[in-house]
């Protein structure tokens, strides 16, 4: 009986296992069917994506990634750093940034700038991709529109330095009444507010791009949503917006300076915001740059024997605190005690582990400029000796001026990004074992975070600042009274006072001098501690050469990128 | 039947509106603000911002909106790309996430119904136990992990070929589609081997298979009409299950190999509290995944004869 | 019959027996028969140890392995388990001012090789201190480190150090030293702040130190008495290594695995509990509540589970402090547990129309003992099954989150949170990731084999042909 069983259970077996390799081959074919037909499909629904490799010699085209989708590439709205970078491919403001980071004529081919205006002359072989000069008119109208209340610009506060620039966009007066005009079609004037020192620096801003009044009008509310949505003066046009997956930039054949412009198509098809996804991708030779790199990465990067380069992106990540009368931190004696065990070294060189990265001294980052050289070559930052035993004698004066027995807790508040929650653990540890203050980690995600910097609802934050412009003014601006992005609201008279002189003065020197004691005052009330200066370690493909990093403006830029062929 | 299919209908129709209030309910009542940014704004265009998306109104007035509009099937603008309708984010992304969910299903069930199959043959054999250590693999390993190591093999693999076998991330072609489904569909494969195996098991001892091979049946026969058909019937019952598993396990394996999937942008949406697209794709997942259920029982009552729809 | 004899007290009336039978065996109640049976399935009841030894680990490891996890040790950062622990007692650290010479005068024709690199003192993890003798004509030099040798393809690493002052022939490295060793390159700039392509390279072994103060901290001795400098010590021992703050694995492992089996155990709790209190309540009043109770059930059944986990875990909010565990724990409730007051639902609907309860009836058993005696124990068997396949599913879960980066907040650990720090560091430091994902597989595959096993125990109906 067990015998004829297993015979049949045998038999079974043998039989069915040459049905399942059948059925399994069926099922091999059906699947590659399936997925042809799959992709056939989606090639209709526009999603497809190429897959060149990151460097095609023969058709001049560079492969790369990009971190996120550009919400929109409507100047006026722009905000975010890719819409900014691809923004400075495909469009072209008065001035630009060359090669070496420099100023340079762009749409104007030269201007002049006097304390109450300046006047810029367009060069007359600007044209947009559709072979239609690029006429001051152009700026004119995008420049109001930017202003206009009801387009909700967030970065209209950029400009408020044009004559009723402020008043205008918050309604109180036309647009019409903006002080810009245009003198011809090749003359544009504009008014100033109050002398200005800055003013170049300002019109090779995103927010400051033409933009034409009848294209804008046709396209009804779409403007910059699209590849059909958007005209083109830059270096580059746009031939391919497959949102969330590909963005293809080809040379526009109608650029003024075409020839200077030796790339033929900056092809992304890769969104990611994954670290180790674009390092993947760049080790299988599908991506020319990866254009940040994460400290985990670099054994890897150096493993492979890539070429790894660093640029300091211009921005300055500080504990900020909040002055609110019934906020602890609003004492000075607790703040002192935090900034006396506060090693922005270790920080560094221990916790983010980044080379580029410099320990925080100041506001005013170390790039800035100052009369003749650096600013902080100029005005040196007063130092700051690492001491426990101070600062607990500061945490003493504090307790008793406070009235509490024993160290307060103190929320610290950060995103939700993986960085920042190691350096709020490492600051956590940190002030226990020195201080046994206790912080309270507050993780929130971004909107999050920004609502709740802005209701003034935390005690320390982890916060960076970018710099919207190449003048010390972009940092020193952040802690004046009247300043929407003081979210911990520190007064201080004088700091406004000095401020004020310089947003109106025109002599370097004064300015300098202004920001130098900027910087002592903020040290002395101890406004902020700073961390870090951040840099950034990018890796290149050997054979691309010309890419521009930069704090700011638009980063990274390939406008100047070239290929040499491969040894 | 008609009368089975027009109520299960209805009734979808109407738990897709508690979807809809549910997911209003939750969005409004999270903290943060979808309109602050890093910049802060003067008065006068946060009013006109407000205004823009309707969120100067009270609550209940922009609830009765909302639902007009979705009952139009108008889903709004998008917060953060402010020029794009919510219906065209879902209209973009939407086929390649569903593209990789069916790829994932059928690699899950196909997969799942031959290992199974083949396991329970091959029971305590060799076959047994190659399979069921992938099966454990795809059980008890946490798919994040599972995505890095399978782009990490990937990178390997072209690494050893010295050329671009299948492409590590990114999305259009068939290259594209294979790995990322497969990861994506392993741990349901795996959940449906072992479903398959045991079911198989019991019918391999089941009288009326005894009784067709002694009757004198081919082998052959035997094996496909009773064992195999009998058997997959209860794989079927979960597909429905499963197919709500995969879509929203999407996310993983959209955010790793760089898909641009719905999930992916879910994600990102609710990073940026973008309200209008957190409601339209949370309720067009919802009504998907209720018309799939739907659709899978009217299937298997068809299948199953033993099934009777009332 | 003739040899039977009577005696008077066989006309004994019988006294009345209770006992008329004695079975041979012990009668097995349903709990014990299920035991028996779950012992001869040994996957199950080695998953049964595993889990039993994971709760011992979770509770009772803390108190054995007292480290705290939240002790950052600087010095060992994503240090692998079985790293090299000597270190030697340095003095403070001191900071260094460098290096600068006069300009060398420039010459006519440039030469930008480095004539040689030396260190200024021994290198330890402290700092590395370079100094090189200056080139005629450079503006600057660049300072490269690379953990592999530069030759022959000239690939000199980390760019760590950029000097603009052409003065200055000094750099002193401060960045995550760890004893090993480094190639450094210098790079000459000329007078267009380019890299020159000549470089030259110094090999330098980092020495690992540690000051008197630091060792004193962390409770160190010396080889005979009070430390002196030059001695030398084992530093901090961690079995399984640390994390990229120095932090103790083990016992972060053991803190996590409080978080991740405490959500995993206790979420499922709840919404079984749930589950029984509405299902029973739906199959016992029946008729139009019933509907309504099961229609509403169906609703949020409906509901995308991952899209409103993410949504309920951010519209709850965690404030500052906490570490969103509760919040995580309702989210799963609120969303998990119409799966439970189904299944019971149905389990009472059919138990109700089961022949053996009509006949208990008929023998006139009162409604409380058809509940406890009845439907209690015949629906426990698939409650308990139901629980245990649904703690893997929410370990699951709350990995997830931590991928998408919303899970429990830092600086409490989790597994899941653990996992999805190590994916960054995976190439490496593979430990940062082996351990905890070793954990979750290994706690996810105890449950679901004890949860089969179960499973084939209690029920027979549902048992599978193992």
């Amino acid at each position: 009986m067990s015998n004829i069983k297993s015979d049949t259970s045998e038999a079974l077996t043998r039989t069915g296992s040459i049905q399942l390799l059948w059925l399994g081959l069926a099922a091999t074919v059906g699947i590659a069917i399936l997925m042809a037909l799959l992709s056939w499909a989606s090639a209709l629904t526009g999603s497809s994506t190429a897959t060149l490799d990151a460097i095609d010699e023969d058709s001049e085209t560079v492969t790369l990634l990009l971190r996120t989708e550009p919400p929109q590439l409507d100047s006026t709205r722009a905000t975010d750093s890719v819409s900014i970078s691809l923004l400075g491919h495909v469009m072209e403001g008065l001035l630009r940034f060359d090669e070496n980071n420099q100023l340079a004529p762009g749409v104007a081919e030269r201007w002049e700038i006097r304390e109450d205006g300046a006047t810029f002359w367009l060069r007359p072989d600007a044209r947009w991709n559709d072979g239609i000069p690029v006429t001051a008119h152009d700026f004119v109208f995008a420049w109001r529109t930017a202003l206009a209340p009801e387009n909700a610009s967030e970065y209209a506060f950029i400009l408020y330095p044009v004559k009723n620039g402020e008043l205008i966009n918050s309604g109180a007066l036309p647009i019409e009444a903006l002080g810009v005009h245009a003198v011809s079609d090749r003359i544009l004037e504009v008014e100033f507010e109050q002398p200005l020192a800055y003013f170049e620096e300002l019109v090779a801003f995103s927010t400051y791009n033409p933009i034409r009044e009848d294209f804008y009008r046709s396209r009804e509310g779409r403007y910059g949503a699209d590849v059909e949505d958007l005209l083109y003066n830059g270096p580059f046009q746009m031939t391919v917006w497959v949102h969330g997956a590909h963005v293809r930039l080809e040379k526009n054949q109608n650029y003024w300076g075409r020839d200077r412009i030796r790339l033929n198509v900056i092809d992304m098809p890769y969104f990611t915001t994954d670290a180790t996804s674009a390092l993947n991708l760049f080790k299988d030779g599908k991506v020319a740059v990866v254009d940040y790199l994460g400290a985990e990465q670099l054994d890897e990067v150096l493993q492979q024997r890539w070429q790894l380069q660093r640029f300091g992106d211009g921005s300055v990540w500080f504990l900020a605190f909040n002055f609110a009368p019934d906020r602890v931190t609003a004492n000075l004696h607790l703040r002192k005690a935090l900034q006396l065990v506060t090693d922005p070294g270790e920080l560094v060189n221990r916790i983010i582990k980044l080379p580029g990265n410099l320990p925080g001294e100041s506001l005013f980052p170390v790039w800035l400029q100052g009369v003749d050289t650096f600013f902080r070559q100029e005005h040196p930052v007063q130092q700051i000796t690492l001491d426990a035993d101070a600062a607990r004698e500061h945490l003493r004066i504090a307790m008793e001026e406070l009235g509490i027995e024993s160290p307060p807790s103190i929320s610290l508040l950060v995103d939700d990004t993986p960085g920042a929650a190691k350096q709020a653990e490492y600051f956590q540890n940190l002030y226990r074992t020195e201080l046994g203050i206790d912080i309270r980690i507050d993780r929130q995600i971004f909107k999050q975070r920004l609502a709740k910097m802005q209701s003034q609802d935390f005690d320390l934050a982890v916060y960076g600042w970018g710099p919207d412009f190449a003048d010390p003014l972009t940092f020193g601006e952040l802690f004046a009274s009247w300043n929407p992005n003081n979210n911990g609201r520190f007064i201080n008279e004088e700091y406004d006072e000095s401020v004020r002189l310089a947003q109106s003065s025109l002599d370097p020197k004064t300015r300098m001098e202004a920001f130098a004691r900027q910087q002592e005052i903020l040290i002395e009330q101890v406004a902020l501690i700073p961390n870090y200066e951040r840099g950034r370690v990018y890796i290149t493909d050997r054979r691309l050469k010309g890419v521009v990093r930069r704090a700011v403006g638009p980063d990274p830029d390939y406008t100047n990128a070239y290929i040499t062929p491969s040894p | 039947m008609y009368r089975y299919t027009l109520k299960r209908l209805l009734q979808g129709l109407i738990t897709i509106w508690f979807i809809a209030t549910a997911t209003f309910i939750a969005m409004h009542s999270v903290p943060g603000d979808p309109l602050i940014n890093e910049r802060g704004v003067n008065e006068e265009i946060r009013r006109n911002l407000e205004e823009r998306y309707g969120l100067d109104r009270p609550i209940t007035e922009q609830y009765i909106i909302y639902m007009g509009n979705m009952i139009r099937g108008d889903f709004g603008i998008s917060f953060t790309q402010q020029n794009r309708s919510v219906n065209d984010i879902i209209r973009e992304h939407f086929p390649v996430s569903a593209t990789l969910g069916i790829l994932a299903i059928v690699f899950a069930g196909l997969g799942g119904v031959l290992w199974g199959a083949l396991t329970a043959l091959y029971r305590n054999r060799l076959p047994d136990i190659i399979v069921m250590f992938l099966v454990i693999l795809g059980i008890s390993v946490p798919s994040f992990v599972i995505a890095a190591l399978g782009q990490l093999a990937l990178v390997g693999l072209n690494g050893l070929a010295g050329f671009s076998i299948l492409p590590v991330a990114g999305w259009g072609t068939v290259l594209h589609m294979l790995v990322p489904s497969l990861v994506l569909g392993l741990s349901t494969m795996a959940f449906l081997t072992r479903l398959m195996r045991s079911s198989m098991l019991e019918i391999i001892s089941a009288d009326f298979v005894r009784t067709a091979y002694s009757k004198g049946l081919p082998p052959t026969r035997v094996f496909m009409k009773h064992q195999l058909r009998n058997a997959i019937l209860p794989v079927i019952t979960v597909l429905g299950p499963a197919i709500a598993a995969i879509t929203t396990g999407g996310f993983v394996v959209e955010l790793v190999f760089a898909i641009p999937g719905l999930g992916r942008f879910f994600v990102q949406a609710v990073q940026q509290l973008d309200y209008t697209v957190i409601m339209g794709t949370t309720v067009f997942y919802g009504a998907f995944l209720v018309f799939m259920v739907i659709a899978v029982d009217l299937i298997y009552g068809l299948v199953d004869p033993r099934v009777r729809l009332e | 019959m003739s040899n039977l004899s009577l005696t008077t007290a066989d006309f004994e009336p019988i006294k009345l027996q209770r006992e008329t039978q004695t079975i041979s065996r012990p009668s097995l109640s349903y709990w014990r028969d299920a035991w028996v049976r779950l012992k001869t399935n040994k996957r199950a009841l080695i998953s049964l140890f595993i889990i039993v030894g994971l709760l011992v680990f979770t509770i009772a490891g803390p108190w054995i392995w007292t480290i705290d996890p939240s002790a950052q040790d600087l010095d060992q950062l994503s240090t692998p388990p079985g790293a090299n622990r000597v270190a030697k007692i340095v003095a403070p650290y001191h900071p260094w001012a460098g290096v600068t010479t006069e300009p060398a005068p420039i010459s006519t024709q440039p030469t930008w090789a480095t004539q040689e690199v030396r260190l200024a003192e021994p290198a330890t993890t402290q700092a590395v201190r370079l100094e090189w003798d200056p080139v005629p004509a450079a503006t600057g030099y660049r300072v490269y480190r690379n953990i592999y040798d530069p030759e022959p393809d000239g690939a000199l690493g980390l760019p760590i150090g950029e000097i603009y002052d052409a003065r200055r022939v000094s750099y002193e490295d401060l960045l995550d030293l760890s004893p090993t060793r480094f190639w450094y390159s210098i790079v000459a700039t000329d007078d267009l702040g380019r890299e020159v392509a000549e470089y030259t390279t110094l090999v330098v072994d980092v020495v690992r130190v540690i000051t008197i103060d630091q060792a004193v901290v962390a409770g160190l001795e010396g080889p005979n008495g009070p430390l002196e400098l030059g001695d030398e010590v084992l530093i901090k021992f961690h079995p399984l290594g640390t994390d990229y703050l120095g932090r103790d694995m083990l016992a972060r492992l053991m803190y996590g695995a409080r978080v991740s089996l405490f959500i995993g155990i206790i979420a499922p709790l709840f919404f079984v509990l749930i589950g029984i209190l509405y299902g029973s309540a739906a199959g016992f009043i029946g008729g139009k509540t019933d509907q309504i109770l099961m229609r509403f059930a169906d609703f949020v059944v409906a509901l995308p589970f991952l899209l409103f986990m993410i949504l309920f875990k951010i519209a709850f909010g965690i404030g500052p402090g906490e570490s969103g565990i509760f919040p995580m724990l309702v989210a799963l409730v609120v969303l998990s547990w119409p799966a439970t007051a189904r299944l019971v639902r149905g389990q009472i609907l059919q138990i109700r129309e089961e022949a053996y309860i009509g006949a208990s009836q008929l023998l006139g058993a009162k409604t409380y003992y058809l509940i406890l005696r009845h439907m209690i124990p015949n629906t426990l068997g698939v409650i308990l099954v139901t629980l245990t396949f649904a703690v893997p599913t929410v370990i699951f879960v709350e990995a997830f989150l931590s991928f998408i980066g919303m899970g429990v907040a830092p600086p409490t650990p989790s597994w899941g949170s653990m996992c999805n720090e190590g994916i960054q560091t995976m190439l490496n430091h593979p430990h940062e990731l082996i351990f905890p994902a070793l954990f979750i597989s290994i706690t996810v595959l105890a449950f679901n084999l004890l949860g089969d096993g179960l499973r084939d125990a209690l029920d027979a109906r549902m048992r599978s042909r193992e």
